[in-house]
């Protein structure tokens, strides 16, 4: 039986250049993914850490970078740090694409354990939602602007 | 009808800077539905057993159906059938249940698509298709004024999956 996998689509009023720096950039990401950046160099086969905007030992998720080609498609792989058990490597796909004069971002999450499933299908669909509205509005949801402990 | 025999298909959950009631609103709405649901006009007849009912732009019926669950503005439940022959025949009765909580300063709703038989998802792939872009428009709407137009194309894969069953669609 293959691994559970959870795919979310959102279409967004921006560009795909846009959605692709929001990704990445901390002053964007602390808005609208828990108060949380990602460190990377975003070289394929380099490390990635999610780690608190405020604090970069309290690090949430890490991997590595499998694909970028921006700004259309970024693979990563996903593990909560010290977690050794096998099925704790994840995979996530940002795919973004010009849609009809807006922006369609398709995040597609593999390999998921059941413990990860749980979390991120809470996650994916609230920080998703805020990248949108932040980008819309200029402002994200507030309450995806504070650090919540757990990843996902 | 018994819908404890309907299992979810499909979920999708989105959040949206809004209140409850004016996503409730805009859900149930034609003066809304009209600018995110593809110009088609969404009319519910909110209580147990009324109609819900879509018709297109030019006030042909699209779809229809009938209200299970009716609690504003927290749950609305409703079967939703397009209007092509042998559909619910030959598939069954499609269920659509929003659920609307706050979150926050902002609401979380919740679609959920249900069926009484499991689906071939060539035949899903249509609501899979269908949903994000309807959601994100009717976000994008509430919090912006603007509907996000989502010029969608026909979900091919499904209404070549219809063919095969026999449906004629248009």
């Amino acid at each position: 039986m293959s691994k559970p996998e959870f795919v979310y689509v959102v279409y967004i009023h921006s560009t795909p250049a846009k959605i692709w720096d929001a990704l990445q950039n901390p002053e964007m990401t602390k808005e609208f993914w828990g108060r949380r950046r990602n460190r990377s160099d975003w070289k394929i086969g380099s490390q990635w850490r999610h780690e608190n905007y405020d604090d970069a030992t309290e690090v949430a998720v890490i991997g590595t970078i499998v694909e970028s080609d921006p700004p259309r498609r970024l693979v990563l792989t996903w593990t909560h740090p010290n977690d050794t058990a096998p099925d704790a490597v994840s995979r996530v796909s940002f795919d973004i694409e010009e849609y009809k004069g807006s922006a369609r971002l398709t995040v597609t999450h593999t390999d998921l354990s059941p413990e990860m499933l749980r979390a991120i299908s809470t996650g994916w669909p609230a920080v998703l939602s805020s990248l949108k509205t932040l980008l819309e509005t200029g402002a994200s949801l507030p309450m995806t602007r504070q650090n919540w402990k757990k990843a996902g | 009808m018994n819908t404890g025999n309907f299992k979810p298909a499909i979920i999708y959950t989105i959040y949206i800077a809004s209140t409850p009631e004016r996503v409730w609103e805009a859900l149930t709405s034609a003066e809304f539905s009209r600018k995110y649901f593809f110009g088609n006009a969404v009319d519910v007849d909110q209580r147990i057993g009324g109609a819900y009912v879509v018709r297109q732009a030019d006030g042909a019926l699209h779809i229809s159906g009938v209200v299970i669950e009716c609690d504003p503005p927290r749950k609305l439940s409703f079967t939703f059938n397009v209007n092509w022959p042998e559909l619910i025949e030959k598939l069954g009765p499609t269920l659509v249940t929003y659920e609307i909580e706050a979150a926050g300063d902002a609401v979380k709703l919740t679609m959920t698509e249900s069926h009484d038989r499991p689906l071939d998802e060539d035949i899903l792939s249509g609501g899979r298709q269908g949903w994000p872009a309807i959601l994100s428009s009717l976000k994008s709407l509430l919090e912006t004024g603007e509907p996000l137009v989502v010029k969608m194309a026909p979900p091919q894969r499904m209404l070549a999956a219809l063919k095969r069953m026999g449906i004629k669609t248009p």
